[in-house]
């Protein structure tokens, strides 16, 4: 059976854990994250000793290796806050993979209170601020691809397109296959090329489809993936994180 | 019906096995009519599935299909000792096997000491997976599949590419070429047409077989009942016409209660194909009984471990024995949707197959699979039984690399020491915060250099480029703005 999710009320402070695709790549989408989340009046908290929530060698059945890169993150958030990600699949680490790396060690306690308090950034804003938006930005077609760990590991379908149904004037349009995974998966990508590239293409086609000249996504991975894929055949579609899309019509 | 040209050739005759996944995978990538065949009917099976399931509440049958399953494991032994004591009160004998080669030799001795010659099939994914055909052909007897799909795929000597419908990598062109070519019948496109000419063929073949092998979906310990599911009535006239039938499953295909058979068979159907009841639910009890008029006047059950019971040692593989073999995965499964079943060369291919053939055939062999998924979770979303399927493969990477518990065949066997020191680097910089951040500010100043071409990545998408400052940087720029924002408001108070 599906838990129902208690949220707590929106609180004085959070944590921002901003993930080491948007720490290198994708920085601005994780300063806007933080815009959002402070123009509700929340202060954000950036740990500065932050890397990378262990995933990729998680996934890479390197386990120890993940585990040590958790454990450094564990520390990280010693107050009671919320912990806000801005990435499904980072989020979804943390939230489920993490009590599961350190069930029965002296960590256990730790990591099961700090996964019970992660949240992915859309799932906070709809769920604990009930993000109001005043869209400031011109009449616009736009996709959303919500990557797999938000929809299904986290089961975050909704949230992406609840706050895009906020915006006026944005018309979110519903792509073919919308939960099918546009094949970046990580590691696999570079694993299994090929089977990843045949999955990338399929999901920019459906997205030109549209007639959408611009996506958003609440996860770097896939927006690489797919944006990769769109600049690779000189295609005008460009990817946007949703936290930057907010910010940006709102600001 | 038209008739079509020759251009369409079914594909080559050709032998795949998991150590080539990747290349049998480029190729199914490069043929379009594999393409169009696996998108068009994963497509459809996705569909009927949803729209079957508006009847129940899925999650709530969903997780009472698990907890059956459950039970069945938690009490394996008692249950299989159960279910051989009744099955045997019921005239069925029961035959054990540890593995596929002794169960194909129980299966031929059976068949020897009868002086058959020709075996009838229903649809058994145990059989293929112990190679039982030919094993018999070797001892001079003749297996025919009778399911519609695995006579195709065995008229065109080829092995199945999907657990329920074993010949969904051809269409109609394809299948009327084979027809063709094996029996000689005229070449249409009518569907209707060839099935009746393959009902025809088989009929004649049903009533000429010696013995019939089938499988088994349920087997029921309380009441030694063999539930068989199924579409074409092959089944029925396999468990029926010949004086002997042979069933042959897996041992953790058993369940203790009948009462526990509804509910699984109500998720096996609506997962698998969409339907709610399939034609044809066979219950075998036994044997022709004295005043009966027909059926067959032997019954036998051979239960295959075949790796099962090393699988069940393990409390979290021991998950993958819960399967009721729907095909569900595999039909979500956006890999097997563009590459198809026999690229994996497994007998099982999908998710499924690639949690479950490690253990049959050791990760020597299949070191490929449990990464040939990008762990959307669409398996694990659909699957009946909630089998967490993508935490397994996981699990199994882990064995692959050499940090699981080292019970699976094969363990350790993709450790390179390359790429474990490249984890362990990580590792250095993941957990030394400040090396982490001059390393990405670095790389954000040096964002020029970023190489344009990252192997295979940048065959089909642009590289990423760092950007130039890195959020660490610009938290601190923007905390210090506010800062003095706040400080410059302060200020400004009277």
């Amino acid at each position: 059976m599906t838990p129902v999710k208690c949220y707590p009320s929106k609180p004085e402070k959070v944590y921002f854990f901003g993930t080491c695709l948007i720490d290198l790549f994708y920085p601005e989408a994780g300063l806007d994250g933080i815009r959002l989340l402070e123009r509700e009046g929340i202060e954000v908290v950036f740990p500065e000793d932050q890397t990378c929530c262990g995933q990729p060698a998680y996934t890479s059945g390197y386990q120890q290796e993940a585990r040590a890169v958790a454990a450094a993150q564990l520390d990280l958030f010693p107050e009671p806050w919320p912990i806000v990600v801005p990435s499904g699949s980072c989020g979804g680490m943390m939230r489920t993979h993490y009590p599961q790396l350190f069930a029965g060690s002296e960590r256990e306690a730790l990591a099961k209170a700090v996964a019970g308090r992660v949240f992915e950034l859309t799932e906070f804003l709809v769920h604990v601020c009930h993000l109001r938006l005043e869209d400031r930005g011109e009449p616009e077609k736009v996709a959303m691809h919500t990557s797999c760990s938000a929809r299904r590991e986290m089961g975050l379908a909704d949230t992406g397109p609840v706050l895009l149904a906020k915006l006026g004037q944005v018309e979110l349009v519903e792509q073919a296959r919308a939960a099918e995974c546009c094949g970046f998966g990580g590691t696999f990508a570079v694993r299994h090329p090929e089977v990843s590239a045949a999955m990338v293409e399929d999901k920019t086609q459906a997205i030109e489809a549209t007639g959408a000249r611009r996506f958003v996504t609440s996860d770097c991975g896939c927006m690489m993936n797919i944006s990769g894929r769109f600049a690779h055949q000189k295609k005008s579609v460009k990817g946007e994180h949703i936290a930057s899309y907010l910010w940006r019509r709102t600001s | 019906m038209s008739v079509q040209s020759d251009s369409v050739r079914p594909h080559p005759v050709q032998a795949y096995s998991p150590r080539e996944f990747h290349r049998q995978a480029h190729d199914a990538l490069g043929n379009p009519q594999i393409r169009a065949n696996f998108r068009k009917a994963m497509d459809g099976l996705m569909t009927k599935r949803h729209d079957s399931f508006g009847d129940w509440d899925l999650e709530i049958l969903r997780e009472l299909g698990a907890n059956i399953r459950l039970r069945a494991l938690a009490k394996l032994p008692d249950l299989l000792e159960q279910l051989e004591a009744n099955c045997e009160a019921n005239g069925i004998r029961v035959h054990w096997a540890e593995d596929g080669d002794q169960a194909c030799r129980i299966i031929r001795e059976l068949c020897e000491s009868h002086d058959a010659r020709s075996v009838i099939k229903g649809k058994s994914m145990v059989s293929e997976e112990m190679h039982l055909n030919a094993h018999l052909e070797e001892a001079g007897i003749e297996a025919l599949e009778s399911d519609l799909g695995e006579y195709l795929v065995q008229l065109n000597e080829q092995t199945p590419s999907h657990i329920i419908m074993p010949a969904i990598h051809l269409n109609t062109d394809e299948i009327s070429e084979i027809m063709h070519d094996k029996t000689g019948t005229e070449r249409t496109r009518d569907v209707d047409t060839m099935t009746a000419a393959a009902r025809q063929q088989l009929r004649e073949r049903f009533m000429a077989a010696d013995v019939g092998v089938s499988g088994v979906n349920f087997a029921v310990a309380e009441t030694g009942t063999l539930c068989l599911v199924e579409n074409e009535g092959n089944g029925r006239m396999t468990t029926t016409v010949p004086p002997v039938h042979i069933a042959v499953t897996g041992i953790e295909k058993v369940v203790e209660h009948l009462r526990d058979v509804p509910p699984l068979y109500a998720l096996l159907t609506r997962s698998a194909t969409g339907q709610h009841v399939t034609t044809y639910f066979n219950m075998i009890s036994g044997p022709r009984k004295p005043e009966e008029h027909d059926g067959p006047q032997e019954v036998h059950l051979v239960l295959v471990d075949s790796g099962r019971s090393s699988i069940y040692q393990d409390d979290e593989l021991l998950d993958t024995l819960r399967c009721i073999r729907c095909g569900a995965c595999m039909n979500h499964c956006p890999v097997y949707t563009r590459v198809g079943g026999h690229t994996y060369g497994t007998t099982y291919p999908g998710p499924i197959g690639s949690i479950l053939s490690p253990h049959l055939m050791g990760l020597e062999d299949t070191k490929d699979l449990p990464t040939a998924s990008s762990l959307c979770g669409a398996c694990g979303e659909v699957c009946p039984v909630k089998i967490p399927i993508p935490d397994l493969l996981v699990r199994l990477r882990r064995e692959s690399v050499g940090e699981g518990r080292g019970n699976v065949p094969g363990a350790g066997v993709k450790r390179t020491r390359k790429e474990a020191a490249a984890w362990k680097g990580f590792e250095w910089l993941a957990t030394h915060p400040g090396v982490w951040r001059a390393g990405t500010s670095m790389a954000g100043k040096l964002r020029a250099l970023t190489p344009s071409r990252l192997g295979a990545w940048t065959d089909y998408r642009s590289a990423p480029k760092p950007a130039g400052t890195t959020l660490h940087a610009l938290v601190k720029q923007h905390e210090a703005k506010r800062h003095q924002a706040d400080k410059a408001a302060e200020e400004k108070r009277p």
